[in-house]
């Protein structure tokens, strides 16, 4: 599609100083720069500089794609364009990925404006066609950036592995488009939820250790990893929609599964289950920013409900627990 | 397996006559929410639609509109805390998804 085999040095212009090259090699060094972004480490790291890099020897009449400057979503076209020679327009995005840019507008019609006019990309290719994520198009007004730049914008499929047999197909298929919410995908977000949380209630369980209250230890660890990680692994099979619904029963699983363990007395053990139950489905409703089909309108109306029953759930526990302590 | 969220509440609206059948609403979307039949777009089920806006974004004779927003716990606390619209806080040095 962007080889041009007759001609190819005389079609091609110089890339200019602003034309930094690429490739589309995944090396151990970025292997580890992904595997900190997926654990927040150093986020200021996982940005690329914005502009226009040439990947391979691309021609004038090579395609163009663009990509935000985080790291992962570069990475993942580079090494999805193995083999070809083409364009790459890194957005300002101000290192975030194009799902999250998008919705934020900073992968957006002015910036893709901005980017295309600001790099002179009309004066190095010969088209007018710019392929991008399909997952820019919550920012993007097609037809906008037509009318100021003159480029029609292609919008390619979700995910960049699907970018091979696009080009092959010369489209995107139903299946491209949507986002994969499986458990990979939930799994590889769960990282991030268990260090959001798991700063507080680390620290928290080892305090309880070490003061001698191991249940509680256990019970802490136990709501972490139900909202952080059951949640994420299990959640097309947890029962209901809402995700704080979903949680509350990973949180009263985990604490059942415990309970063998903890050698408390049945009081005991009710007094702890709704607190294990709300905190967990507190983490849980955390998940919806990272799922791929929560609605802003659905997560407004689960919080309206979730978030004084988890609360309630919580004072039950913590009264059930002062009335034996104190009687 | 479609993972679907709270049916009846998203803000997807469609006015037909408006529509040209120019196919970008079914292009953009993530979650298959229109169909063309008969030169007109359709809407399949409205309980799947995550409110990203994409379609309206990209609809040039304005027949779809969406109340667009992240549909993200963090971002409507944060944004009730501050008094302002939800907002994810991936802004300036993190990212949050
Ligand atoms: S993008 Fe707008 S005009 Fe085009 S098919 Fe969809 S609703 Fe109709
Ligand atoms: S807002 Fe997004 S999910 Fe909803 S119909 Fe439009 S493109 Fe599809």
């Amino acid at each position: 599609m962007s080889q041009n085999p007759a001609g190819e040095a005389a079609a091609r212009p110089t890339p200019g100083p602003a034309v930094e090259s690429v490739t589309p090699d995944y090396t151990a060094a970025d292997r580890f720069a992904s595997w900190k972004a997926r654990w927040g480490i150093g986020r200021l790291g996982c940005r690329i500089k914005p502009g226009l890099y040439a990947l391979g020897t691309p021609s004038a009449a090579s395609r163009v794609f663009a990509s935000a400057n985080y790291r992962l979503s570069f990475d993942a076209l580079r090494r999805n364009l193995k083999g070809l020679d083409a364009w790459l327009l890194v957005l300002d995005t101000k290192g975030i990925n194009v799902w999250c840019a998008a919705g934020k507008g900073a992968f957006g019609t002015l910036e893709l404006t901005r980017s295309i006019l600001g790099t002179g990309l009309e004066k190095l290719v010969s088209h007018r066609n710019i392929t991008l994520p399909q997952l820019g198009a919550p920012g993007v007004s097609a037809h906008r950036v037509k009318a100021y730049t003159g480029f029609s914008v292609t919008y390619g499929p979700a995910r960049a592995e699907d970018i091979p047999e696009f080009l092959r197909l010369g489209a995107t298929t139903p299946e491209m488009r949507g986002v994969r919410f499986g458990i990979m995908e939930r799994l590889v977000l769960a990282p991030v939820q268990l260090v959001i949380f798991g700063k507080y209630l680390v620290p928290a369980s080892l305090l309880l250790y070490f003061s001698g209250l191991k249940a509680d230890a256990a019970l802490t660890a136990g709501a972490l990893l139900a909202g952080g990680l059951v949640l994420p692994a299990l959640l097309p099979w947890l029962p209901g929609r809402s995700f704080s619904v979903k949680g509350a029963l990973a949180g009263l699983a985990v604490t059942a599964v415990l309970a063998p363990f903890l050698g408390l007395d049945a009081y005991q053990l009710a007094a702890r289950a709704p607190i294990c139950a709300a905190a967990a489905s507190f983490i849980a409703m955390d998940f919806t920013g990272a799922s791929t089909y929560t609605s802003l309108s659905g997560v407004k109306k689960e919080m309206r409900a979730a978030l004084p029953a988890q609360a309630l759930s919580l004072l039950a526990g913590l009264a059930m627990l002062a009335l034996k302590r104190f009687l | 397996m479609t993972l679907k969220y709270l049916p009846g509440v998203a803000t997807l609206k469609l006015a037909t006559a408006r529509c040209t059948g120019c196919g970008m609403c079914v292009k953009v979307c993530p979650r298959a929410v229109f169909v063309i039949k008969e030169g007109k777009a359709v809407v399949t089920d409205a309980d799947l639609c995550m409110e990203c806006g994409a379609c309206a974004m990209n609809c040039a004779p304005e027949a779809v509109t969406v109340t667009k927003g992240v549909g993200c716990a963090q971002a409507v606390i944060k944004g009730f805390l501050r008094g302002t619209e939800p907002d994810c806080g991936c802004g300036d040095d993190t990212s949050c998804c």
